[in-house]
């Protein structure tokens, strides 16, 4: 039932500092901390692995120097990792030729970049345009792609241009079109919103999950705002010094936060926007009388009013209709106002 | 200096102290020391233990130009291909913009065809002016042009321009791709970086010598030099530029597939472009700067007109075609600058225009250019500006000067003589006495009191150096005069900077009076003070504190200006008077920027000094000087490296001292 796996990261290690190399042979992956400050190294990366599979959205959470960007770089191989694996479709990136790196760079890949990272001497159209122009394409067929990704991202008519001429906001959705153009299987965006106003930062995540719904890549995504990790993410891995300290889905990580500092991470999250109707339900049967039918992955958020105008419960029911559990009054509000009975 | 003194612990002040205390009775009695001694040694640096630097490098530059050989092809033939290809373009410049074509040689000449005419190239340099920026530009840069031919100095000007026009590309695409180069491979880097901050402190000179010796007197020996001279600038900006681009515009080249060529081209060299711009303006300057110097080895043009004005003491002559150099300076600064601010616009053409109507700008260029061609076989003041109709100026300002001299000289004389009885015979006085020895350990001690033992080696050495190859009483004459127009430069440009740092409409005024004092070429500096004030060492510091009071003023302004507002906001808020937050916050806190433009202004002043050796003054300058005239490379080349060296301790030192004074001040760690 799992999609496949698209970029599979063994054990990637990234070490700054004098020697960083020598002390890896000698250690491999069995570094510790420890290791690392004794002889003054900065383990950007440490034995990180993650799977990413086809067609989620895989964020990156971290504070500012946790390693996200430093991780996001490895996989991309915009920095060469000390060492592990990165295993793209099968294949191992960090073995492969530069020629080879360029060919799936031109062909599966494509990267938005915190600060827009635009060509200032190229128009909107050029810039959208640059991946191909680099490969080679005809300037009409690349400006006639260029004008359809333009046009994805709400950009119509400002095609001549200059990133200078235009907001933050519109400036980033130039480096989405960019990065959509050659059609990429892979998309990583490094905290592409963090240096927007936080109302456009909303509004580009909304936008952001529109083109998702249409094109359904498979995506890195960098950020340092957990609330932003929530929104978007299918998966989330929470990172801490270099180190990768939980995967899980939003969900989980909000029910059952492996570490304390994860913790600290959920606790002011809304949590009626993040837990479903699975967390709360009471499994089984409901013995009386029901209000209605709710499905199993419904978020408490949006049937929250409902169930709370009800004096019965609701019953639950699983993706293939069958009834999985029930859903009353107490549960809801008890959600809503934070009591840890919720669990 | 009490707040100076504040800065800086106790015990230091006392080191200050006592070194200058040491210094000054050596200096004042070292002649009294010989006598007692009978030790000549302490005054003057034993001959027989003099380095024979001079002679092995002018035998090494005579081996080279006879008798090197390369295997395929000998020096000579190196030197010579060069000066074909520099002479081939060239040659074309100088026909296209005044010379006419002709074929063959001498009496049996033929003419071609008749060079650009006037008018098309004032009209060529109008549309220039008005594609990059507005109808103001285009009207002052057309101005300047046509002030060039009715003012008489058309031919002159177009030689000049000739040299500009071939100096200039190469010079910009040369920088341009050592720098690329040096960006690239690191070990490339380490080895031009020495290279480039000597090049920096050589004075300008000091390569005309080995230059004139290899390529000898005439145009090509001045263009191998303007563009030696203009270059290092560029690759200095073309790193700093490349280095400048944000990494993640690097990571979108690499993340969008670009190969290592295509990053370079497409992606970090166009985003470099503003910063690369400001140096090829630079290099426009420097070399219409360098052309005019050169023309001591044979560059012609408004240069030479300047040179032999000076030497007949042609004093309207003289400041016809200096007021000519500025002119030219101006419109070409002006013209690069808006080319290097230029912003692109969003190119909407109407495609119902025809090609005239879409390129209005180029299509009168042409036409004009076609018509005065026509008609300059019928009307020759088409061709060239009619003398008849030319005002000299010349008149006038002989008259002017003879009017001045007559009815000020009294005036002039006093200010002169103060100046030379209170300020500049006692500091000569005091850095001629210093012996050598103790120059060396002076320096020495000093470097390390700065810097540590590195700068006190370095300093100890390159000052032994200079002791060694017999030119200590040269170097301090030298150090004198630099020290006296540095010390005049900034009592006058740093409160001037202040008042720019705090008042606008003073910041506007202030700012285009440097501005222009930059643009103009060194020589020009001389012209009004020679005939001012005639020649001599008060000349020569005149000149040099016009030429370097820019940086003390500019590095002033912008230090003042760039005090973080938070703390003058808290000073206002604690009660501070005006005076109180200019002397408790704004000086100290800008007092780094201040020692960064005192560096700058030494070495300005140190590279305009070896040009005042035309007006008689008897430093290194004159030594590199008097090489030149009798082509004695080792001469040269000693004297040159022993001002770079003066201007290496100059600017180590104060390095560290800016260092010092950041850290102090919690700036840097």
């Amino acid at each position: 039932m799992e999609k496949p796996i698209l970029l599979d990261c063994r054990d990637v290690w990234k070490i700054y500092g004098a020697r960083a190399d020598d002390l890896y042979k000698s250690h491999g992956s069995r570094l510790t901390a420890e290791d690392l400050a004794a002889h003054g190294l900065i383990g950007a990366v440490r034995a990180v692995n993650v799977r990413i599979r086809q067609g989620e959205i895989f964020v990156i959470m971290g504070l500012s120097g946790s390693g996200k960007s430093t991780l996001v770089r490895c996989l991309s191989r915009l920095i060469e990792p000390t060492g592990g694996e990165i295993l793209f479709e099968g294949r191992n990136l960090l073995s492969m030729t530069d020629r080879e790196m360029i060919e799936i760079r031109r062909r599966k890949m494509g990267m938005v970049f915190q600060h827009f990272a635009l060509l200032p001497h190229l128009t909107v159209l050029q810039n959208a345009a640059f991946p191909l122009e680099v490969q080679g394409v005809p300037r009409a067929e690349r400006e006639a792609r260029a004008r359809e990704v333009i046009e994805l991202v709400g950009l119509k008519g400002r095609e001549a241009h200059f990133p200078r001429q235009l907001s933050g906001g519109q400036q980033q959705r130039v480096g989405i079109a960019r990065s959509l153009a050659v059609e990429p299987d892979l998309w990583f965006l490094d905290e592409p919103f963090s240096a927007l106003d936080p109302l456009i930062r909303r509004e580009m995540q909304d936008e952001f999950l529109r083109l998702q719904g249409l094109l359904q890549k498979t995506i890195v995504f960098i950020t340092h705002d957990f609330d932003e990790a929530i929104r978007l993410a299918d998966r989330i891995a929470v990172m801490k010094d270099g180190a990768i300290v939980q995967v899980a889905t939003p969900e989980e990580l909000i029910l059952s936060p492996a570490t304390a500092y994860v913790e600290e991470f959920t606790r002011h999250i809304p949590r009626a926007k993040v837990l479903s109707l699975r967390s709360v339900m009471t499994p089984g049967a409901p013995s009386g009388d029901t209000a209605g039918d709710l499905p199993v992955t419904e978020r408490i958020e949006s049937v929250a009013e409902r169930i709370e105008a009800s004096d019965l419960p609701y019953r639950v029911l699983s993706e293939a209709g069958e009834v999985v559990g029930f859903v009353g009054r107490q549960a809801v509000i008890d959600v809503l106002i934070g009591r840890k009975a919720a669990r | 200096m009490s707040r100076l003194r504040r800065m800086m612990p106790g015990r230091a002040g006392a080191f200050w102290i006592a070194l200058f205390g040491i210094t000054w009775l050596l200096s004042r009695y070292s002649w009294d020391l010989y006598k007692v001694f009978d030790a000549r040694w302490i005054i003057k640096y034993p001959a027989a233990y003099q380095l024979p630097v001079e002679s092995r490098i002018s035998a090494f530059m005579q081996w080279l130009v006879e008798e090197a050989h390369f295997g395929l092809f000998s020096f000579r033939d190196l030197t010579r291909f060069i000066a074909s290809v520099i002479e081939l373009p060239y040659d074309f410049a100088r026909n296209m913009l005044i010379d006419g074509f002709s074929a063959g040689l001498g009496n049996q000449a033929v003419d071609i065809g008749p060079s650009l005419s006037w008018i098309a190239i004032v009209v060529m340099v109008t549309a220039l002016g008005h594609y990059v920026r507005d109808w103001k530009l285009a009207a002052l840069v057309g101005g300047c042009f046509a002030y060039l031919a009715v003012f008489g100095q058309w031919d002159s000007a177009m030689v000049t321009l000739a040299s500009v026009l071939i100096a200039v590309p190469i010079g910009s695409v040369g920088g341009l791709l050592l720098g690329v180069l040096a960006f690239r491979v690191p070990a490339f880097e380490a080895v031009i970086r020495p290279v480039l901050d000597l090049m920096q402190t050589v004075p300008v000179f000091a390569y005309l010598v080995p230059i004139l010796f290899l390529f000898g007197f005439g145009p090509v020996a001045a263009l191998v030099a303007t563009i030696i001279y203009a270059m290092p600038p560029m690759v200095r900006v073309t790193i700093i530029a490349l280095k400048g681009v944000p990494g993640e515009i690097r990571d979108v080249g690499v993340m969008v597939g670009c190969t290592r060529r295509q990053l370079m081209w497409k992606v970090l060299i166009p985003t470099a472009m503003p910063t690369l711009m400001v140096g090829v303006n630079q290099v426009i300057m420097l070399t219409l700067n360098m052309v005019i110097i050169a023309s001591m080895i044979g560059a012609g043009g408004l240069g030479f007109d300047v040179l032999s004005a000076l030497r007949r003491l042609d004093i309207g002559g003289g400041i016809e075609a200096g007021v000519a150099i500025v002119v030219m300076a101006i419109a070409l600064d002006r013209l690069s600058q808006a080319f290097a601010t230029r912003v692109a616009e969003d190119r909407t053409v109407d495609p119902d225009l025809n090609i005239v109507q879409r390129h209005p700008w180029s299509a009168t260029v042409l036409i004009v250019t076609v018509v005065t061609f026509l008609m300059s076989t019928r009307l020759p003041g088409v061709q060239s500006f009619p003398e008849a109709a030319t005002i000299s100026t010349g008149t006038f300002w002989s008259d002017l000067m003879g009017y001045i001299n007559v009815h000020f000289f009294d005036a002039f004389e006093a200010v002169k003589t103060a100046f030379l009885n209170y300020l500049l015979l006692p500091i000569k006085r005091f850095f001629t006495g210093i012996p050598w020895a103790w120059g060396i350990v002076l320096v020495t001690l000093i470097g390390w009191r700065v810097g540590g033992i590195g700068l006190a080696v370095l300093g100890g050495v390159l000052t032994a150096l200079i002791v060694a190859v017999g030119l200590w009483d040269k170097a301090m004459i030298t150090v004198y005069l630099c020290g006296t127009a540095v010390l005049v430069a900034t009592v006058i440009g740093v409160p001037m900077g202040i008042l720019a740092g705090q008042n606008d409409t003073a910041n506007r005024v202030i700012g285009s009076l440097i501005d222009t004092l930059q643009t103009l070429p060194s020589f020009v500096y001389l012209i009004p003070v020679v005939m001012l004030f005639r020649v001599g060492d008060f000349s020569a510091m005149i000149a040099v504190v016009l030429y370097a009071m820019a940086p003390a003023v500019r590095y002033a302004a912008h230090g003042i200006r760039s005090v973080d507002p938070q703390l003058i906001e808290a000073g206002m808020v604690s009660g501070c008077t005006p005076r109180q937050l200019l002397w408790r916050i704004r000086l100290p806190m800008a007092f780094p920027e201040l020692l960064l433009g005192l560096n700058q202004t030494i070495m300005l002043a140190l590279s305009m000094l070896v040009i005042t050796a035309l007006v008689g003054t008897r430093d290194l300058g004159q030594e590199v000087y008097i090489a030149l005239t009798k082509a004695n490379s080792g001469q040269g080349i000693v004297a040159g490296l022993a001002v770079a060296f003066i201007a290496i301790i100059a600017d180590r030192i104060l390095t560290a001292a800016t260092r010092n004074a950041r850290r102090n001040m919690g700036l840097e760690a």
